[in-house]
């Protein structure tokens, strides 16, 4: 008996591969099977090393001979990578001659040709002279009707990409020709529609399109053609054409919109540095959109060439030589090189996402520039602000506008005179909580000359706020308000650097802006300090404000020293943690520094820094540092202050209170700040001692003590001690 | 040409405040034409016509008129006189001086835009001026305090032919329906009591408008017992113009035409600064 064997008869497919004999029919090939290819190339990946575009384009130039797509994993791989790239970042423009040459010349079968259009892709730009080529081609018909189409249609999708058309346009009776072709005289329309100039419209022609269209009826193609032939020369159009069309052509555009699109958004990922400065602001919802009002402007160069009639030419109304259009600025290198040739963006608005062309606005001292800039922000500012206007509800979108403006003014390193004029109008309004972080950012970029003339109308509202707010929007308006101190300081220091006789003038203005806004801090702190009951997070931010007043004279040039009120003060001498207590040490240790500077430049008689702080504030200095220096050294907290706000309290009152030791009761080592830290060195210097004996803490064991608070990050401490502390040891 | 001028009575134009034009050039007017027309597209058959009107304007320092007229070509003729105007606009400064004392040279001062006509084409007249002359347009909104003002001026302004009723729209929202409140005075009560409110001829006080509109509302009051201070005033209609809190008006009577244009002037200006 002879085995049945089972044999299997079907062909000897390997596993994973598509069918490859569909390619054989030279159809046009779906998305769906394109992919495959793709995963297919992928897959392949293993057996041969990845194919780049420069082998895949010297392949394809030197291919001789007809070659069947499923015989030759060459091609395939080939071909698969030309998609790959196509798709992903687009051909480079010297790809183009040969692909297109390779496409049209017939010397593959269809379905390689079609795949080859359909990833024709481009990056940047195509050279006119591919395209010519491939016209050329056209003419002899070497490849199918199909592909011709196909052609046309990529021609037609990707006309703005084509670096200069002046030879296309010469080949426009070739085009027309081709009207003749039923299947083709749709998409034969449209392109010519795209081409037309004046000088094309001959009276054979219109004859032409009207024997046509007495032949096929009245197409819309036709249609649109002879009503552009009419614009330009009516008297040889004499017929009437309906008025209103919504669109004249199908949308042929075909596989490519789409790719051409993801190519697109994959190139605007902007640089790493751009995207450092400006966050991605999200497109605006598709709400009823006002026609006026567009919050994000791209750059486009002004049509000045066009106002001058000279189409063709590039030349601007001074007919100097070419300038260099706006939407081509990429790089920084580029904009070196070019700097001279710029020109301006036809809408100012559109610099405020573009770092390049901030830094031209920069170069470039044009007051109409920064007109034009005041009047749209102010216009967009007032029209959009969600608080001002009863019908915006578009927070989301104008909160993104308040940020690019806020990161445009960080980027400039100074403010808009618009949008301060805004705040002045909008903080009346506003609730505080909308938009939070970037009106606070914007306040900080008021300039100084603005703020002269609003800024009562600031502090009022801004109070009122403040006042009535969250500890943590307390915190937010200071951290602002100390933003704000330290960029007018910067921009004075600035202008003493540059003009070294700067106008006393402004440099008085400036020193009685900067007392007004530390008096105003002053106020509001101390307030606050009673409202949120001595909150030691509120009192960071407070005495971070501080630090900035402490060192006007010294690190900004600024002749102001003025001291924190007493009620920030003493809050925070007598305060429950050492990082105020430390703080305040520090604070005091700069004003002393500053102090003395001040005193030696005056002795010195040195031109540049020469001022005279006035005897007050060296007695003001002086009783806060008696207070200070009798709470935390001597000993002697309750007897030696005079300041009207201050400890002094007499004995009889403190000996009520039944506290033992109360005249060293806020010292170094028994300070409720300290007190963790002088148990811990109690601790480790007698560790079998339970008792805290804090007396023990004295003579060389101080010395110890003071020193082992150093070590603890006390440096505020140290330098206030080493400073204005004379120890007798 | 007086003619052009006159069009601008009995039409409804919204109004806007346009910032000031940066390098608009008088002697383009029509190669802006040209280029409006491309923007609007081949489809329609669309003349554009864009012209300066030295009548419009009110001191020396304001900058003349410019008119912007899209006429329909008219089907069979291809004569010009025959089209149908569809949409008009008007780019105009009357007494506008607080705005274009300082401007630079290349500054185009016209604050104040009319336009009639479908808000398509304003929307692709608009878009176009903005693009190319970094311009921005905004609604002329008008508060219940200034319409106050325009009820006051107007009733006092005489006019030859019968004059129509001072009438007053108050709205009052936050109703289930919202309601609407029509008050019309008869013109001459109306004028009557304006003449014994206001004492310097040729000067308004603010006084004397909180005093006329006072009188009304309390007249109103003691016939139907509301309080119209407490709704919003929305529209003011007088023989000699009309005006709605959104910013439309209609100007009723060809003398005045200046002077209620130099009012909106100072308004689009107060909505640009």
């Amino acid at each position: 008996k002879m085995q049945r064997r089972r044999i299997s008869m079907t062909p000897k497919h390997q596993k994973g591969q598509t069918d490859l004999s569909s390619w054989r029919k030279g159809g046009t090939t779906d998305p769906e099977k394109s992919l495959k290819i793709l995963q297919f190339a992928d897959g392949e990946k293993n057996e041969s090393q990845e194919v780049s575009l420069e082998q895949a384009l010297n392949y394809f130039a030197n291919e001789r001979g007809r070659v069947l797509l499923n015989k030759s994993s060459v091609l395939q791989k080939h071909l698969a990578a030309v998609e790959t790239i196509g798709l992903q970042q687009g051909l480079p423009p010297e790809g183009f001659e040969i692909l297109l040459s390779v496409a049209l010349s017939g010397r593959f079968v269809d379905a390689v040709n079609t795949r080859l259009l359909k990833s024709l892709i481009p990056a940047s730009e195509i050279p006119q002279s591919s395209v010519i080529t491939a016209v050329s081609w056209l003419c002899v018909s070497k490849c199918s009707d199909n592909v011709q189409l196909l052609f046309i249609k990529w021609l037609i999708t990707v006309f703005d990409f084509i670096d200069c058309k002046e030879q296309l346009r010469a080949l426009y009776g070739y085009f027309f020709s081709l009207l003749q072709d039923d299947r083709m005289c749709p998409y034969v329309s449209h392109l010519l529609y795209l081409l037309t100039r004046k000088e094309n419209v001959k009276p054979f022609r219109v004859r032409r399109l009207l024997d046509l269209q007495a032949k096929t009826g009245m197409q819309s193609h036709l249609q649109a053609l002879l009503s552009l032939y009419k614009l330009f020369r009516p008297e040889l159009v004499t017929i009437t054409l309906p008025g209103k069309m919504k669109t004249y052509f199908r949308n042929s555009d075909g596989p490519w919109k789409a790719a051409i699109n993801a190519v697109r958004q994959r190139k605007q990922q902007p640089s790493p540095l751009f995207q450092t400065l400006f966050l991605s602001t999200s497109q605006p919802r598709s709400r009823k959109r006002k026609w006026n009002v567009q919050l994000v402007i791209p750059a486009s160069s002004a049509n000045t060439n066009h106002l001058g009639g000279n189409r063709g030419k590039s030349l601007d109304l001074n007919c100097q030589k070419v300038s260099f259009p706006v939407e081509q600025l990429q790089t920084f290198p580029q904009f070196l090189q070019n700097i001279h040739q710029l020109e301006l963006p036809a809408q100012m608005a559109s610099v405020l996402t573009n770092p390049l062309l901030l830094h031209y606005m920069n170069c470039v001292k044009d007051e109409s520039i920064y007109l034009r800039l005041y009047y749209w922000m102010g216009q967009m500012l007032q029209e959009e602000c969600t608080w001002c206007v009863a019908d915006n509800s578009n927070e989301e979108e104008f909160k993104s506008f308040l940020e690019t403006i806020y990161k445009t003014e960080c980027f400039l390193q100074e403010g808009f005179c618009a949008s301060a004029e805004f705040l002045c109008n909008c903080l009346p309004l506003w609730d505080g909580c909308c938009c939070r972080s970037q009106i606070l950012g914007l306040v900080s970029w008021i300039p100084p000359s603005i703020f002269s003339e609003i800024g009562s109308q600031l502090y009022d509202p801004l109070a009122q706020l403040f006042f009535t707010s969250s500890l943590y929007f307390k915190c937010s308006v200071l951290e602002s308000l100390k933003e704000l101190l330290q960029n007018w300081l910067n921009c004075n220091a600035v202008h003493l650097e540059s003009e070294l006789n700067s106008s006393n003038t402004t440099l008085s203005g400036l020193v009685n802006l900067v007392a007004q806004l530390i008096h105003f801090v002053g106020w509001i702190s101390t307030a606050a300090l009673r409202l949120e009951h001595n909150s030691m997070f509120l009192m960071f931010f407070i005495l971070n404000f501080y630090e900035t007043v402490c060192d006007m004279y010294l690190e900004y040039k600024l002749p102001l020293l003025i001291l924190p009120p007493a009620g920030v003060f003493y809050t925070a001498l007598l305060s429950m943690d050492s990082v105020t207590l430390n703080q305040l040490c520090y604070i005091m240790y700069r004003y002393r520094t500053n102090l003395v500077a001040a005193k030696e430049n005056e002795r010195s008689k040195k031109k540049i820094l020469q001022f005279k702080f006035s005897n007050r504030t060296y007695q003001e200095y002086n009783q806060y540092i008696t207070a200070m220096v009798g709470c935390l050294w001597t000993s002697r907290v309750f007897q030696k202050d005079i300041h009207p706000q201050g400890l002094r309290m007499d004995d009889e009152l403190l000996e009520k209170t039944a506290v033992k030791e109360f005249k060293s009761s806020f010292n170094v080592v028994h300070h409720p700040a300290m007190m963790c830290y002088s148990v811990d060195f109690l601790k480790q210097a007698y560790p079998d001692d339970t008792t805290y004996n804090f007396k023990l803490i004295k003579g060389k064991k101080w010395d110890w003590y003071l020193q082992y608070l150093y070590a603890q990050g006390l440096n505020g401490l140290k330098v206030f001690i080493e400073s204005s502390i004379n120890r007798i040891s | 040409n007086p003619q052009r001028v006159v069009s601008l009575l009995h039409k409804a134009w919204a109004l806007y405040s346009v910032t000031p034009l940066f390098r608009f050039s008088r002697a383009r007017l029509q190669n802006y034409a040209r280029l409006l027309r491309v923007q609007i597209g081949a489809e329609l058959d669309i003349k554009v016509v864009l012209s300066s009107v030295p009548d419009l304007r009110g001191s020396q320092q304001d900058q003349a008129a410019i008119l912007v007229e899209l006429s329909q070509r008219s089907q069979g003729s291809p004569r010009s006189s025959e089209d149908k105007l569809v949409w008009s606009g008007w780019f105009c400064s009357v007494c506008g001086d607080e705005l274009s004392e300082n401007m630079p040279e290349d500054f185009a001062c016209l604050p104040l835009f009319l336009t009639n006509g479908a808000e398509t084409y304003t929307a692709i007249v608009g878009n176009w001026f903005q693009k190319t002359f970094d311009c921005c347009f905004r609604r002329l909104s008008v508060s219940p305090l200034n319409l106050s003002w325009m009820a006051a001026m107007w009733t006092g302004c005489s006019v030859d032919k019968a004059a129509s009723a001072l009438e007053l729209v108050f709205s009052v929202p936050r109703l289930p329906h919202s309601l609407d409140i029509s008050y019309a005075i008869h013109p001459e009560d109306a004028k009557a009591l304006w003449d014994t409110v206001q004492t310097t001829p040729g000067e308004i006080t603010q006084e004397e408008v909180d005093v006329f509109m006072d009188c009304l509302y309390s007249h109103f009051h003691r016939h139907f017992k509301i309080h119209l201070s407490a709704a919003t005033l929305v529209k003011v209609s007088t023989s000699i113009a009309s005006l709605h809190c959104d910013g439309i008006l209609k100007i009723l009577q060809s003398q005045y035409i200046s002077g209620v244009l130099m009012l909106l002037t100072e308004l689009a200006i107060s909505q640009i600064k």
